[in-house]
Formats: structure tokens, C-alpha cells, sequence
């Protein structure tokens, strides 16, 4: 078996010292829910993995300027448990506690998730209607780049080989805003999205949508922003004139492939469908804080 | 490469020297502390076997290098019992035959355990079966899990066992 290093470096520097050090394949560890999956089929054979779960800022969840902060090694349980994040952000949390059992949550991270870089990935069409963005640190410092930019392919980031997540920023939440991820799967647990969808909105007082985000999952080699879908909610309530606009826009966005999870035909319906109810529940949410505020 | 880590294990200070990185916690507790309790089912995350409670929250032992527990508590099944008292969940999985031929038991009640420390399902059995969806069993012993966690949940709220778990 050839020989595989690990370090556990305490500094951002130091990390990144070691990511670029390494003569052959080096890959950052967060929670490792998937790296060692892969690590036990041959999938990947990296010749050091770095674990940067001791980094300062890699585990936690702060707020800041009327966002959250979250560490890039910051489990699902910990999310699931931040009472300030769940309020501002339901779909989000949501979809990180969709991922696996309670034993996966007690270790996977969403820039794990994201970084993964898994088609299918439950977090992922969350936080990109959440416009959320990847803080990412490598040689040359810090840069901060919209989570829709990170999957380029199946199993493929933009991240370079010296590159890790140290963080994710979700940004300040307006009045009246709500999100909501749903995902389709034949059962109720434990298994992996045939379609995902997120949606992200702000209302005005009236409830008229004034901004509007959609994602869509498993539809595509990377989970997809829909700007088509978003703007068919944005100056609306949801009639069924709207929400039929929204549902084409997800479904035109569509290209998936047929495989044992879903025909193409099949994959491409859902998407639409979950569009709506997932709008439903936003728009629901973001009227909740109407109602709240009166 | 040689790694040494100190991790508390049931309570004890082991010290421990890997010779190869890629040794999960549930190869070193099994293959080097001698504590078989806790079971490899698919050794990829999927059926709970071999869970155990790190730093107090359940995880997959399968899915944790042993490198990156250092420092860690790690609770195992040889961990529950006082002496010959069992604790009250895996007295529950007897009473309430939560278990047929055992291979995945010590995964389902240190996830048990686990759930009962989150205290996020209350008395509701859907939540509980949810809870658990990450320990399966082969035998489909699901009625009678879902049965003792239920019942241990009360046995550990009344007064006499505020302590015990």
C-alpha cells in the first residue's frame, strides 16, 4: 500500500504550506464523512491528507455585520443547534441535516458538502439561493467566491491544490425573507437526491416577492443557480399564473442524466414540482415574519 | 509515518502509537485496544454498527481517522454498564426484545444513548424511528428499538436516575 502522511496544522499558514509541499495528490479533511468513503474504495489515493479541524476558525458559527459565519469544518449537529441560524435560515439548515444519519451529522461540514462537489449534494442548491459565499484561503491569502462557482464537474471544485474553505458567509437576512430546500427520494431516510431543490425570497410588506433565488440539484453535472426561475417570482404573489412560470423555468434549466435514481423525463418533472413547494414554504416563511412584525 | 495520540477511552487515558495514518477509530479500538464491542457492519458509514459517542455526540467510528481524534472521549458500549448494572437502555433492549441475533445492538444503543443526550425527539415514536435511521437492522428488530428507547427515556427522567446517563 503506498504511504499516505496526515497532519493536523494548527495555522491557515501552515495548511497551506503543506497542500502546496506535496509532490503528489494532498487533500484538505473536514469532518472526512466523505474523503474516507473514498479513501477505502481507491477512488482517491492522496499521498497526504491534511486534517484542518484544529484551524481557528474552521469549527463555529458566528454572526457578523447581520450575517453568520460559518468555520468550514462546523458540523450539521452544530448548525442544527444554532437557534439564531435555523431562525434566518431554515432551508439551509435543512438541507445540511437531509445529509446522512445523526452520526454523519456529527461530523459533515457544508464546505465538505461543497467541496465534494457531489451533483446531488443536499446542501449545496440551499446555500446558492441563499447567495451564500465560500471563504476560500490559499498562498496568495484570502478569497471570497459565490458557492455556485465552486462544482465544476462531478467530483471537480475551483479550488487550486493549495486552496481550502475556511468558511461560509450567509449574508444579511431583509424583512420579510425565507428559505426552504426540498429534495425528492423514494424513502423517507438515508438516501441520496434524485432532485433538489432551493429557494430563497424576500417579500414586501404586501407579500409581494421583491427578490428571488432558485437552485435545482441532481439535475445537471453541478447543482445549478436558475436566475430564469428567480425572476419569474420576483414582482409577484405566488398565483398559479406565477407558479406555473416558475415550474417551466426549473424544468427548461434541466439536464440530467437517466440513471437507476430517475429517467430523465422523470427527473426533469420533479424539478418543476419541487420548485413550486419549496416556493410555497419560503414564501410562507417570509410572510410569517410579516405577520411577526405587525 | 508514526502518529502518537492520547485519547480518553470509557474513562481511561490511552496513549497510542499508529503506524499508518489511514487506521480508523474503529480499527484502533478493535485491532489495537482490544474492545470488539463496538461492530464493523460496512466499514463505509451506512449502517451504524459501529457507533460510539465522541467528545459526547455519535458518530460512525468507521467514518474517523484516529489521527484526528486526538485529544477526543470517545464512549463505547464496554463503557455503559456500572459493574454488573447494566444502564437503562440496554436494560430497555432486553425487556423490550430490541434485538434478535445482536451484531448491530451495541451500534443501536450507543446511538440510543446518543439521541436521549440530544433530547430532540421527545416521546414520539416518528421522531424516534427517525432519529435512528442511521442503525439498521438486518433482523428488523425496528418495533422493539423503538419500544426501549422509549421507555428508557422515562426510566431516566424519573428522579431516582437523573444521574445515570
Amino acid at each position: 500500500m503506498p504511504s499516505l502522511n496526515y497532519a493536523a496544522p494548527t495555522s491557515v499558514q501552515e495548511a497551506v504550506a503543506l497542500l502546496a509541499g506535496a509532490a503528489g495528490l494532498a487533500k484538505p479533511m473536514a469532518g472526512g464523512t466523505d474523503l474516507l468513503v473514498q479513501l477505502r474504495s481507491g477512488r482517491l489515493k492522496p499521498e497526504l491528507i491534511v486534517d484542518t479541524k484544529q484551524i481557528p476558525g474552521m469549527i463555529g458559527i458566528r454572526e457578523e455585520a447581520g450575517g453568520f459565519v460559518i468555520g468550514g469544518a462546523t458540523s450539521g449537529a452544530m448548525l442544527e443547534a444554532h437557534a439564531a441560524l435555523k431562525a434566518a435560515w431554515p432551508g439551509v439548515v435543512e438541507a445540511m441535516d437531509l445529509i446522512g444519519s445523526e452520526q454523519i451529522q456529527g461530523r459533515a461540514s457544508l464546505a465538505g458538502n461543497l467541496c465534494n462537489a457531489s451533483p446531488a449534494a443536499d446542501s449545496v442548491p440551499a446555500m446558492i439561493a441563499a447567495a451564500a459565499v465560500a471563504v476560500i484561503v490559499g498562498p496568495k491569502g484570502e478569497r471570497t467566491v459565490p458557492v455556485e462557482s465552486i462544482v465544476v464537474s462531478p467530483g471537480r471544485t475551483s479550488l487550486a491544490r493549495d486552496e481550502f474553505i475556511l468558511a461560509i458567509r450567509l449574508p444579511p437576512r431583509p424583512a420579510h425573507s425565507g428559505d426552504a430546500y426540498l429534495r425528492f427520494i423514494p424513502r423517507t431516510e438515508m438516501d441520496i437526491a434524485v432532485v433538489g431543490c432551493g429557494v430563497n425570497v424576500t417579500l414586501d410588506a404586501a407579500g409581494v416577492c421583491t427578490a428571488a433565488r432558485v437552485s435545482v440539484g441532481a439535475v445537471a453535472p453541478t447543482p445549478l443557480l436558475v436566475a430564469e426561475a428567480g425572476a419569474a417570482l420576483v414582482g409577484h404573489t405566488l398565483d398559479e399564473a406565477t407558479l406555473a412560470k416558475l415550474d417551466a423555468a426549473a424544468r427548461a434549466a434541466c439536464k440530467p442524466i437517466s440513471d437507476k435514481r430517475g429517467t430523465i423525463e422523470y427527473r426533469i418533472k420533479v424539478a418543476g414540482v419541487l420548485a413550486r413547494r419549496a416556493a410555497a414554504i419560503a414564501f410562507e416563511r417570509a410572510a410569517g415574519r410579516v405577520a411577526k412584525g405587525h | 509515518m508514526s502518529l502518537s495520540i492520547s485519547l480518553s477511552v470509557n474513562g481511561v487515558a490511552r496513549e497510542v502509537a499508529l503506524d499508518d495514518p489511514r487506521v480508523t477509530l474503529l480499527d484502533l479500538l478493535r485491532e489495537r485496544l482490544d474492545l470488539t464491542g463496538t461492530k464493523k457492519g460496512c466499514d463505509r458509514g451506512q449502517c451504524g454498527a459501529c457507533t460510539v459517542l465522541l467528545d459526547g455526540r455519535r458518530i460512525n467510528a468507521c467514518l474517523a481517522l484516529a489521527a484526528s481524534c486526538d485529544g477526543a472521549a470517545v464512549l463505547t458500549i464496554e463503557g455503559l454498564a456500572q459493574g454488573d448494572t447494566l444502564h437503562p437502555v440496554q436494560a430497555a433492549f432486553i425487556a423490550h426484545d430490541g434485538l434478535q441475533c445482536g451484531f448491530c445492538t451495541p451500534g443501536q444503543i450507543m446511538s440510543a444513548v446518543g439521541l436521549l443526550r440530544e433530547a430532540q425527539t421527545g416521546d414520539d415514536p416518528e421522531r424516534v424511528r427517525e432519529a435512528m435511521s442511521g442503525n439498521l437492522c438486518r433482523c428488523g428488530a425496528y418495533a422493539g428499538i423503538t419500544e426501549a428507547i422509549l421507555d428508557a427515556q422515562r426510566q431516566l427522567a424519573a428522579p431516582d436516575h437523573a444521574e445515570a446517563a
